[in-house]
């Protein structure tokens, strides 16, 4: 019946989940990624990308290990600047700016395209200067307007009630999911437009999951988020569209009512059914 | 027929492998005897050497040792020049030693990753550490006594230096490279520039393996005679003068235990006493540091 949208290929795939993506509800592109390509020194790792990630709405990058998924959130803060041998090719446009184009001031980019990892990764040092060192690498704020930065952040990552009395204690010393959320609240600390998130619960228990996918729901209204995660079940909650990414190519991508429940592509299908991944 | 052809084969197995087992504990037996032996040996000199310290410094210990310079045979000397010049130079050596050392390590770990500048200054920089310490004393001789027409505090003080340079450029890559990429690529996620990275992250998560790093570096120092032979040679008069030759524990030692005095080998015993405790604790020190880093 489908037989003319899974023959196709990755490239006309995507233009498949566009057209589906015209009846339901996203925003216009926040980042708008056009022919991207990306190189690990030979091997090709992402081919022929093209995919819209919609502004103050939640894209889930869904695929199994080695599919390229974390490759293309860390090409969209150029995270892969610190390896050489490492190289993208091809467009991916925010305002007007060719976020892949070498004369881009990356600093400056990574601040408004912020990352959260896998792993909580809390900075040696107290709660409030955990908070306040990204604030300080972009703006200048008075005593009395950092400590407003600091509160208005943990306050969004649903942290300040666990933390309002300890924030001169150590950051080392909160638990996994909490060190999560400040991460998280680090990150919107300095106020990007954009939120990528690198399988943000796969090192937390369930209930800190349940926190940070709430915190989710939440932050949308405010930023574009992006997030890569392993777990089905967590894309269909948290995301408005999801892509599936399978071998460097975007499969399909979808509404996540639609993906999950009437994907256009055998692959995508065989994938969410648990058939292989 | 497969099934009797199968048992006799089984049975052979089992036996050989009663056999090998047999072979195996007996191997094992005969490894650990030799290990815990060796063990004791080791244990015993070290051991003998500490109780010997102890045996012959505790009883030449008075108050007059730290009150007092060194003085001619039968005048009641005490050790507190070797004392105040062995702290003047090795925290001094140290002093100039330590930022060096950092900045070396630093640029090992975080920039010359992989290239060849770098495994070259890594290279060398670990000859330099189990070279031996005369031969770096005979360095700043050339460099630094000889030109200035004589031996001189700030000489041993720089011969010093050299040793503690390859010591702290190896704990301090070390230790920069046991943080986790995850740690630096979230302070880049952030907008830092590398060296904001370095500074105020690195050397801060790094910061206890690189001060155990620092102090094993003193300890190894604090006992050092060969170097200063040929740079501050001793001085048997009270002198704080860095221009001039100044005294130290070790060298004091090895001028006293050799000489014929009974007062002068007396306190020798108890400079060494000194001496070893002192890195005794540096060590036990670090030890703490780095197992709080950990």
């Amino acid at each position: 019946m489908s037989a003319t949208a899974t023959s196709s290929q990755a490239q006309s795939a995507s233009f498949g989940g566009l057209q589906a993506r015209a009846g339901s509800v996203m925003n216009p592109a926040r980042i708008a990624i056009r022919n991207l390509d990306f190189f690990y020194g030979d091997h090709r790792a992402l081919k022929g990308i093209n995919l819209d990630l919609p502004d103050r709405q939640v894209t889930g990058m869904i695929g199994p290990s080695g599919c390229g998924k974390s490759t293309l959130l860390r090409v969209l803060n150029r995270m892969y600047d610190l390896y050489p041998g490492q190289r993208a090719t091809g467009e991916v446009m925010m305002d007007d700016a060719n976020i892949i184009d070498p004369k881009l001031d990356l600093n400056a980019l990574r601040a408004r395209v912020g990352m959260v990892f896998q792993k909580p990764t809390p900075f040696p040092m107290s709660i409030f200067d955990n908070i306040a060192f990204g604030v300080k690498l972009h703006e200048k704020l008075s005593k009395s307007a950092m400590e407003e930065r600091v509160e208005w952040s943990l306050t969004r990552a649903a942290l300040w009630g666990e933390v309002k009395d300890r924030l001169h204690s150590s950051a080392m010393g909160l638990s996994g999911g909490q060190q999560q959320r400040l991460c998280i609240a680090r990150t919107i600390a300095v106020r990007p437009e954009v939120i990528l998130l690198d399988e943000p619960t796969s090192a937390l228990d369930p209930i800190s999951t349940l926190k940070i996918e709430e915190l989710i729901d939440e932050l949308k209204h405010d930023f574009s988020i992006v997030i890569v995660t392993h777990n089905m079940q967590q894309a269909a909650r948290c995301a408005d569209q999801v892509a599936f990414f399978y071998l460097g190519e975007m499969v399909e991508c979808a509404p996540a009512g639609q993906i999950f429940t009437a994907p256009k592509q055998k692959r995508t299908q065989e994938y969410v059914t648990g058939r292989f991944g | 027929m497969s099934a009797t052809t199968f048992s006799p084969g089984a049975a052979r197995e089992a036996n050989a492998s009663r056999a090998l087992g047999r072979r195996r504990y007996r191997t094992n037996a005969i490894v650990k005897v030799l290990c815990v032996l060796a063990t004791i040996i080791g244990l015993a000199f070290l051991a003998s050497i500490l109780f010997t310290l102890l045996w012959r410094g505790v009883g030449g210990l008075a108050l007059s040792v730290f009150t007092t310079s060194t003085l001619p045979p039968g005048s009641h000397g005490g050790l507190l020049n070797a004392i105040i010049g062995s702290l003047i130079q090795t925290l001094l050596g140290a002093a100039i030693g330590t930022p060096i050392g950092l900045m070396v390590g630093t640029y090992l770990a975080e920039y010359a990753q992989g290239s060849a500048v770098g495994n070259a200054v890594r290279f060398v920089s670990d000859i330099l550490l189990s070279a031996p310490s005369i031969l770096i004393g005979l360095f700043v001789y050339q460099l630094a006594v000889s030109p200035f027409g004589g031996f001189s505090g700030i000489a041993g003080c720089l011969a010093l230096a050299v040793i503690v340079i390859p010591i702290v450029v190896r704990t301090t890559e070390d230790m920069l490279r046991l943080i986790p990429s995850t740690l630096r690529e979230a302070v880049i996620g952030l907008g830092a520039p590398k060296w904001k990275m370095i500074v105020l992250i690195c050397y801060r998560a790094a910061k206890q393996g690189i001060a155990t790093g620092i102090l094993l570096a003193v300890a190894r120092i604090a006992g050092e005679t060969a170097p200063l032979l040929f740079t501050s040679l001793g001085n048997l008069n009270w002198s704080l003068s860095l221009d001039k030759p100044m005294a130290s524990l070790p060298v004091t030692i090895y001028q006293y235990a050799g000489s014929a005095f009974e007062d002068w080998v007396q306190l020798a015993w108890v400079g060494a006493l000194l001496i070893t405790f002192g890195v005794l604790a540096i060590n036990i020190a670090a030890r703490l540091l780095l197992r709080r880093a950990k």
